[in-house]
């Protein structure tokens, strides 16, 4: 978890905000730090965790579940099974929907019955996205599992989730464009990691774009958006306003 | 002339975008119908009811319709519950009303609509809702229905987009700058040229809409007069300026291709002691030198 960032997005993990979306897109560079970001932040935000953030013993605590859809993937084309399998749609020529994927994500979500609740509210992280696209399944089938995860994550479960989508830049990838699109617009806040235009740089790694939508009560002045460069060191990343890196001061 | 968008009827195209969403004005003209005393009905799909009633006061509320295709858009959870015919079928029962007031009717989003349904029967469907007051010869008068459509502009091509534009009597395309938010209003009145018009404004917490006239000198950046502006020449490894006597060197230097009088006397008169040029040719063995002048022929 990096504190400026917290710092940027005016937030901690013990009040963070319920029944939000938020969107993870890096654009010519690498934003699975952002990914880090929200896995930490969320953790720690369950107030169990006493010494930095394990994931080993929050995924034996059954706090974190994690789906390895490499793994599932393969498991679909070599063992029968008699349920419906997540990733089921690899297995069929056309790629319907993903009602089989959103039914396994809803069983993960439910609280166990008995003994003490596992988390104070469920957050569903998507690392990512675009993977689904390029199994072959269609944007609008993509967006519409989305929908349903966000009806029962957001809405009925009062989670979070946050989505990463990679954008390619590539301007003949419409299916991608509609993915990201779509689900900029289902989003509460957007983080957008790209590269300088101008190349690699030793000092400043990129710039972050944050972009806040759908406020629950429009602000007369809306400061909706804000840009800020980063440098990733070893443990955290530094924020600084574009041209004002400590490198070029 | 934004909140009067509502008083032609029709469909309304309320164009959006990532960078300034659509939703709070869709909510603000929303709340304008209901305090007309219209009837509001409300096709949802992208959010929630709560999310959706969330700002506006009870008496708003207690005026508003909403039809649920949030929850479970594509019947994924094989109950009752789901509303028969979809969104297009809600849209026609809303429209088979015999109340012959004045309706309403808001699409939340008509993105979500044209991603899941045909364009053509979607295209089809909005025409006979909103042309459903020019029948003639219907015995029971129908009142006035509005369309409110809010569309994503990203997620569709121009084709889709196009068709619902020609539809549409009035198309709003949500823009601004500096965070200050602005509607670009394309209206088309029937036998009449379309009219359009830039309105800045913004929305208010209770959803109620403030025009404004657009955007303020004071947020233009400005520089700071109290700061010097920084010279970017001074501390350079490299010089900029000339001297004096540099700067009478550059000034007082004749252009080579400049022709002057004095250069043509240059020319026209050699220097004493220059020698006049020869030129020296050592002939090949495959050479054939003729000494005759090759054009004493011709008769110039």
């Amino acid at each position: 978890m990096f504190v400026e960032l917290n710092n940027l997005l005016n937030t901690t993990p013990d009040r963070a905000e319920q029944g939000k979306l938020t969107l993870l897109c890096d654009a010519k560079t690498d934003g699975s730090f952002l990914v880090h970001h929200f896995l930490s932040f969320y953790l720690k935000g369950m107030g169990r965790i006493d010494a930095g953030v394990n994931l080993t013993v929050a995924r034996e605590r059954g706090q974190l579940v994690f789906l390895e859809g490499l793994k599932s993937a393969v498991d679909v084309f070599f063992q029968t099974q008699e349920e419906p399998h997540p990733l089921q749609f690899l297995r069929e020529a056309n790629a319907g929907n993903l009602k089989p994927l959103f039914e396994f994500v809803r069983e993960a979500l439910k609280p166990v019955d008995g003994g003490e609740a596992r988390w104070t509210y469920p957050v569903l992280l998507v690392d990512d996205l675009s993977v689904l696209l390029s199994l072959g399944v269609g944007a609008v089938a993509v967006l519409d599992f989305i929908h349903y995860c966000r009806a029962t994550v957001c809405w009925e479960l009062k989670g979070n989730m946050v989505i990463l989508v990679h954008d390619s830049g590539d301007v003949e990838d419409e299916e991608n464009d509609i993915l990201l699109n779509g689900v900029s617009h289902q989003s509460h806040l957007i983080l957008r990691a790209e590269g300088l235009a101008t190349g690699f740089c030793r000092d400043v790694h990129g710039q972050l774009r944050i972009l806040w939508r759908r406020p629950s009560q429009p602000t007369a002045q809306r400061d909706q958006s804000l840009t800020y460069q980063y440098k990733i060191q070893d443990k955290s990343v530094s924020f600084f306003a574009k041209g004002m890196s400590p490198a070029v001061l | 002339m934004l909140d009067s968008l509502l008083s032609l009827g029709g469909l309304v195209l309320l164009r959006d975008s990532v960078e300034w969403e659509g939703r709070s004005l869709l909510k603000a003209l929303v709340k304008k119908s209901a305090l007309c005393g219209e009837q509001v009905h409300i096709l949802g799909c992208e959010v929630s009811e709560e999310e959706f009633r969330e700002g506006f006061d009870s008496d708003i509320n207690n005026r508003l319709v909403y039809h649920d295709f949030f929850r479970d858009p594509l019947n994924w959870s094989k109950t009752e519950e789901a509303l028969p015919g979809g969104p297009l079928g809600a849209l026609r029962a809303i429209c088979k009303r015999t109340d012959p007031g004045p309706v309403t009717i808001a699409l939340d989003s008509l993105s979500w609509l044209l991603l899941h349904l045909p364009c053509t029967t979607l295209c089809q469907a909005l025409h006979a809702v909103s042309h459903q007051d020019s029948c003639p010869g219907d015995s029971s008068p129908v009142g006035k229905v509005s369309v409110l459509g809010l569309l994503h502009e990203e997620l569709h091509g121009p084709g889709p987009v196009g068709a619902l534009s020609s539809l549409a009597q009035t198309e709003v395309t949500l823009g601004g700058t500096k965070g200050q938010a602005s509607a670009h209003i394309l209206c088309r009145r029937p036998r009449q040229r379309p009219t359009d018009q830039t309105q800045w404004f913004s929305i208010l917490p209770d959803f109620s809409l403030d025009l404004q006239e657009g955007p303020s000198v004071e947020s233009q950046p400005c520089s700071d007069p109290h700061i010097p502006p920084v010279d970017p020449t001074t501390h350079l490894t490299f010089n900029l300026h000339l001297s004096k006597k540099e700067r009478e060197a550059r000034d007082s230097l004749i252009l080579p291709f400049q022709f002057s009088s004095e250069k043509q006397q240059a020319l026209l008169r050699p220097r004493p002691g220059q020698a006049t040029s020869h030129i020296f040719y050592e002939p090949d063995a495959y050479d054939d030198l003729d000494q005759e002048d090759p054009d004493d022929d011709l008769d110039i």
